[in-house]
């Protein structure tokens, strides 16, 4: 009735609660600030600080750092939201987004969910369920099995119908969380348990689904939107089929070498699916493309705003957080599916704090010099940290997301590549290096992606650490850096000597003009930095720099290395991190984050494309360490051969076999979970364990040793 | 010519300055194209190569196989201990680098001993670092000599003392030479006591052994700190203690780093390693809590202006050949703030050049030699030197000096007595003195102008000084007189050629023992320096020795 409708207008948000962080957070503030419309955060005791609670006009604690204790209490959340007067709840992404329960809980105490209604949820949060709704819809859906039924046993006979290599996955949540590939039926019953273990431990739900593994796919998803009155538009496709640990790392829209035919098709699909099941809000059909057949299935429903919506937003123009508000307000779509634009093309690359060598592991650490690329209206840098801040082993390493846009795909990923090169992290291990050798790959460049891209063209993206002309150029290239950053670390302890000083005593500056002096020979002075091998870990080199101080106020660097005749450089110096030094006729500006850990200086470089690392002994400055405490500064790799330490910080969930005991190589002997990712420690080779004393429950740290393994 | 001021100069002087109208900018009446300048800078390429290359031979130490060994031990040379102590990308300035040059049969580079000041936490200090790779760092008498002269300077100039013992003691061979005398051994640690008394930090990094009485450097230290494994300080060694008592015990065991650290207290600071020591030592300079506090005047100019002329060309200035005259004024011009100088009794006394500078914002007086010191000049002298006692203002002497006048007129006008107020001058005044022999430096003139025995603060030579009591050809004249009367009285026949042969050997002695080498090796002087350095080492000399409360000068009686 049209009493009902001006009713229903006059409740209209003006204050969103967020139960987020980080990122996506940060991301709907924005879009609220600009619609005028007020914003509470919510946070755990980790996240105090942080940028999310800065940038939202009002802030509530939830409780201590473990999720299930924050950002998943959705009665503190609930409570939040009244408490402060907000009208609605964004749930952005991960967390609370895909409850049904919560998006329940919320109309219950008369909030509006920022999101699709709660049924439209729990039909498709079941991925049993949804495959069946959306087979009967009419959209293609890959060969498995989706059924209740989940005895060990009748499940190894489905998997025999389907044929392997086949595909366990959890029927809840998302992100590749307890997703296994199985190849052979002897893979079969520990992937099982695993997946369900895991299942259990991250969604609380450990029903699991069996599928035709597709082997040279593509990952394909449709944005789609709903508004309340039944209308449902797609806002075309992304590829999001480059992924490592079966999480996405470089998104792109619209997809790479597919037809105008097909891109309809498959929109079409979406539109359907999303109206099978009353959609609205924002939401992402994810479909897997088999390149070999070039048919699509559907694999499922995302009920949210997804992680990579802006590489959508940057080809159609349009803000998503602010369609998702105006639909949850009741607007009809702002767009007809015809005036809906596609324009250029855009990438989004995710930064994440991991170790790529060790196989993508998740990291953490502190973000010592934290620098992103420079925003422009086609560059745009989602983060939600800032400089100093943790990554923390509670949450997901996502660092940011850069997101890019060109006229053309070759235009964005020229735009990407320069955007990579600038982005600067120091502090942690991060996986921009790799992302960069990613978009320069020829495969990519060519648009050839697929969801094995990774794996297929692993020896040029994993470079081989004996391959000595790769380890030539990679040590030249650092040699480089190494001696610009000599340079450029003098004059800056140069200056800070001279700067500490009384003022106005220009006799005793005199002691710090430059070039210092020395009676009758220059001045020099060496230095040792220690370069980290990013192709292999275990192997890092010593780079011993002599500097001369040159009278005109240049350095004059030079190694041991006969190949390396020294480098004349002058060092002007920008900002505090910044400098333009000039080499060998080569001008260019540089970047340096200097931190310190322990007894050791960590300095990063950042030139031309290059980012390298090194790592400098100090004189124990301010040590007073007696003879017994005193330890070496570098421990790692000295450990005993046989030697097991935890590849990250992470919570001990299983250990598998007893102290003592003989094993086979490769034999599981514990398992560890750090953001929410199961690891499982092996034993390196066979023998008897020793001193195996960590226990389920135990937290252990990165490099942390947890046994070793010995002749018997 | 240094009346005539050039128009262009005054008058940028003018525009800088609209109020302090500065009348002194100094011409340095120097004509670059003529012959006497490009000869002078001929050379002095030629000295200045000669003196590099006995330079090189000193700076690499006792030898390639000594340094390897040093290297192997986790080692670092003296200089480049004292390049990791001084604060980063600061200067050190080293004195009497050729000390022990040619002295002993065998070489004994830098004397076997490197001392210099440089700054630590913007305290300068006086670094005293023994050169294990020479003699196992053993003490010659050269040696003992150099590290007194530090000790010299550090409790003149109110410096910490940093002493970076690795020293095997004294050198038993030469022990008559090293061990008895006032000067010897001993007085090394009678110095580190008088210092300590005086509140002059003596601390102590024992990176090596310090054996028998170098024991008494750290032990005599006031804090001291000693590297595990490599630093070992006890009376006797093991071979003498075996020797002495039957008792076998390792270095370590006997004085090591723990057992001094833990057990006896002889030191007071455990470091893993050399560099650790290192920093400890320089943790030590920065809890001092004086930095900044002392050594430092509160008259210097935040600002200062350069001189108006390239210091380099001080190279060509000074003739090789000391008979040459030049005007003192065009070294002046080269070496102060904006080559301002305000003269003082310009047209009395005209030899000796007197005025008030800046340098490098320090406002000193400057003495210098323009021809021999009559009466009037020696008075002139005296009055500035009063001057500047009065004024606490430092006082720099360049010396270029033949001596005072003789004959009979002189004499009777009492120019020992007008030379005599000039000594007294010179000795009393208590202001920094530093003394810079940029010619020669011949008999009662280095006394009047402040020459080594009037301890002044510092004391540098340029390559083409000489130095004696009077020149060669002199010396062989008077020589040559008194051996004619003595032949003459023993009735000896002393033939043309004879006395030729024989001026000859007097003037070649003098020539060599003239040499600022000769004076180098045995530490009349604390250096060689680079002329073109004249300017940045007067600068550290003059930031070591100002003092910030003035002294009182007192004189004795002026003969009038």
């Amino acid at each position: 009735t049209l009493s009902s409708t001006t009713e229903k207008k006059t409740q209209c948000i003006e204050k969103i609660l967020i139960a987020n962080r980080g990122e996506i957070a940060c991301r709907i503030i924005r879009t609220s600030k600009r619609l005028g419309i007020r914003t509470v955060a919510v946070y755990s005791d980790a996240d105090k600080y942080s940028l999310h609670v800065k940038s939202a006009d009002e802030a509530v604690r939830l409780g201590p750092p473990p999720a299930r204790l924050s950002y998943l209490n959705a009665s503190a959340i609930i409570q939040a939201a009244i408490r402060t007067g907000a009208q609605a709840i964004h749930p952005g992404y991960g967390f609370l987004s895909e409850s049904a329960e919560f998006a329940q809980l919320c109309e219950a105490e008369g909030l509006t969910f920022i999101g699709p209604p709660a049924s439209a949820i729990r039909d498709m949060g079941d991925k049993s369920a949804s495959k069946r709704i959306m087979g009967a819809a009419g959209v293609p859906i890959v060969p498995g099995y989706h059924g209740d039924q989940q005895d060990i046993d009748f499940m190894k006979l489905e998997a025999e119908k389907i044929g392997y290599p086949l595909l366990i996955k959890p029927t809840h949540g998302g992100g590749g969380k307890g997703m296994r590939i199985v190849h052979n039926r002897d893979e079969f019953v520990e992937s099982f348990l695993g997946a369900q273990r895991e299942a259990a431990a991250s969604f609380g739900v450990s029903t699991i689904l069996l599928e035709k593994y597709i082997t040279r796919p593509r990952h394909i998803e449709v944005q789609i939107f709903g508004d309340k009155h039944g209308n449902v538009v797609h806002l075309y496709e992304r590829d999001c089929s480059v992924q490592r640990r079966h999480q996405k790392i470089i998104e792109e829209a619209p997809a790479p070498d597919i037809v105008n035919e097909f891109r309809s098709h498959l929109g079409d699909s979406a539109v359907s699916a999303a109206k099978a099941v009353a959609y609205n809000n924002a939401g992402t059909v994810e479909f897997i493309v088999d390149t070999d057949t070039g048919k699509f299935y559907f694999m499922e429903m995302n009920t949210r705003l997804q992680v990579e919506h802006p590489v959508t937003e940057m080809i159609v123009g349009q803000d998503l957080v602010e369609w998702q508000i105006r639909i949850a307000n009741g607007e009809p779509l702002p767009l007809s599916q015809s005036q809906v634009p596609l324009r250029g093309h855009a990438f989004e690359a995710r930064i994440y704090a991991e170790n790529v060598p060790k196989g993508f592991l998740p990291a953490t650490g502190i973000l010592h010099h934290y620098c992103p690329a420079p925003v422009s209206p086609t560059v745009r840098v989602e983060t939600g940290v800032e400089q100093g801040d943790a990554v923390s082993m509670h949450y997901d390493p996502m660092i940011a997301k850069l997101v890019v846009w060109g006229e053309s795909r070759n235009a964005a990923l020229i735009k990407m590549k320069d955007c990579l090169s600038k982005f600067q992290v120091a502090g942690l291990p991060t996986n921009i290096n790799f992302l960069q050798r990613l978009a320069n790959h020829w495969a990519f460049g060519n648009g050839l992606v697929e969801t094995h891209f990774i794996e297929h063209f692993k020896s040029d993206l994993f470079v081989d650490p004996h391959d000595a002309t790769v380890q030539k150029e990679a040590y030249h290239a650092a040699r480089f850096g190494a001696a610009l950053v000599a340079a450029c670390v003098c004059k800056k302890e140069q200056t800070a000597s001279k700067e500490s000083l009384p003022g106005g005593d220009s006799l005793l500056s005199l002691w710090y003009s430059h070039p210092p002096f020395r009676l009758h020979q220059p001045a020099r002075h060496t230095m040792e930095l220690e370069l980290d091998n990013e192709y292999d870990t275990s192997a890092s080199k010593l780079l011993k720099l002599s500097i001369t101080y040159c009278p005109e106020g240049n350095y004059f660097v030079e190694t041991g290395d006969s190949d390396f005749n020294g480098l004349e450089i002058n060092v002007l110096p920008l900002g505090h991190h910044e400098f333009r030094v000039e080499a060998d006729g080569l001008s260019m500006d540089i970047c340096l984050a200097v931190y310190t850990k322990g007894h050791t200086n960590h300095i990063h470089i950042w030139h031309g494309k290059h980012h390298h690392y090194f790592r400098q002994r100090m004189g124990l400055e301010l040590s007073n360490s007696d003879e017994s405490e005193h330890k070496p500064s570098f421990e790692m790799g000295s450990h005993p051969q046989g030697t097991v330490v935890a590849p990250m910080a992470g919570l001990v969930v299983k250990v598998l076999v007893n102290d003592g005991v003989k094993v086979e190589e490769g034999q599981p002997i514990l398992v560890l979970e750090a953001m929410k990712m199961e690891h499982i420690v092996k034993a390196p080779r066979a023998g008897n364990v020793h001193g195996l004393l960590v226990t389920t429950g135990q937290q252990v740290f990165d490099g942390g040793v947890l046994f070793s393994i010995k002749d018997d | 010519a240094s009346s005539s001021i050039p128009v262009g100069r005054s008058s940028f002087s003018l525009l800088q300055k609209t109020r302090e109208y500065c009348l002194g900018v100094l011409s340095d009446g120097i004509d670059r194209n003529s012959d006497d300048f490009l000869r002078n800078s001929k050379a002095m390429d030629e000295i200045m190569s000669q003196l590099h290359s006995h330079i090189d031979k000193v700076l690499s130490g006792g030898g390639a196989e000594a340094v390897r060994r040093n290297r192997s031990r986790n080692k670092l040379l003296p200089r480049e201990r004292i390049d990791r102590l001084i604060d980063t990308g600061s200067s050190f300035l080293e004195l009497s680098q050729l000390a022990g040059h040619e002295l002993y049969e065998e070489s004994l580079p830098s004397g076997g001993i490197i001392t210099g000041v440089g700054p630590v936490h913007g305290r300068l200090c006086m670094f005293v670092a023994n050169d294990p790779t020479v003699k196992g760092g053993t003490y010659y008498p050269i040696t003992v000599k150099k590290h007194l002269r530090a000790q010299e300077i550090a409790a003149q100039c109110n410096l910490p003392c940093i002493y970076l013992v690795d020293s095997g003691g004294a050198n038993l061979p030469r022990q008559a030479d090293v061990f008895p005398d006032r000067d010897n051994f001993g007085r090394i640690f009678y110095n580190q006591a008088e210092m300590s008394a005086l509140g002059i930090p003596q601390i102590a990094l024992v990176l090596g052994s310090c054996t028998a009485g170098g024991a008494y450097i750290p032990a005599m230290a006031d804090e001291s700190v000693i590297v595990k494994g490599n630093g070992t300080i006890f009376l006797a060694g093991p071979p003498l203690v075996k020797a002495a008592t039957g008792e076998e015990v390792s270095a370590e065991d006997l004085g090591g780093a723990s057992m001094h650290c833990k057990v006896s207290g002889v030191s007071d600071h455990f470091a893993e390693d050399e560099l650790h020591g290192l920093a400890i030592g320089r943790s030590i300079i920065k809890n001092l809590y004086m930095a900044g506090k002392q050594g430092i005047m509160s008259n210097t100019a935040p600002d200062f202006k350069d001189p108006i002329f390239d210091v380099k060309e001080l190279r060509s200035i000074a003739p090789t050949d000391l008979r040459q005259s030049f005007d003192i004024r065009s070294i002046i011009a080269h070496i102060i703030d904006g080559s301002e100088f305000d003269e003082f009794k310009k047209l009395y006394g005209t030899t000796l050049v007197t005025g008030f500078a800046r340098i490098f914002g320090q406002p000193v007086g400057i003495i210098g030699n323009n021809g021999i010191l009559f009466i009037e000049s020696a008075l002139k002298g005296t009055h500035f030197i009063e001057l500047c006692a009065q004024r606490n203002i430092p006082l720099i002497f360049l010396q270029n000096i033949t001596g005072f006048m003789v004959g009979s007129r002189s004499e009777a006008s009492g120019i020992a007595k007008a030379g005599a107020k000039l000594v007294m001058a010179v000795s009393n005044a208590k202001v920094p003195k530093i003394t810079i022999i940029v010619g020669g430096s011949f008999g009662a003139g280095n006394y009047g102008m402040c020459g080594r025995a009037f301890s002044p603060n510092f004391l540098f030579m340029w390559p083409t000084a000489r130095i004696s009591v009077m020149g060669g050809p002199q010396a062989a004249g008077v020589l040559a007189q008194i051996e004619r009367s003595r032949k003459k009285k023993q009735g000896v026949e002393w033939t043309q050629e004879e006395e030729e042969k024989f001026k000859g050997r007097v003037v070649e002695a003098y020539e060599k023992e003239g040499s600022p080498y000769y004076s180098t090796a045995r530490l009349w002087d604390d250096g060689i320096i680079d002329p073109a350095d004249t300017r940045k080492v007067l600068g550290f000399c003059l930031s070591a020795s100002v003092k910030q409360v003035p002294e009182e000068t007192k004189y004795g009686v002026f003969r009038m």
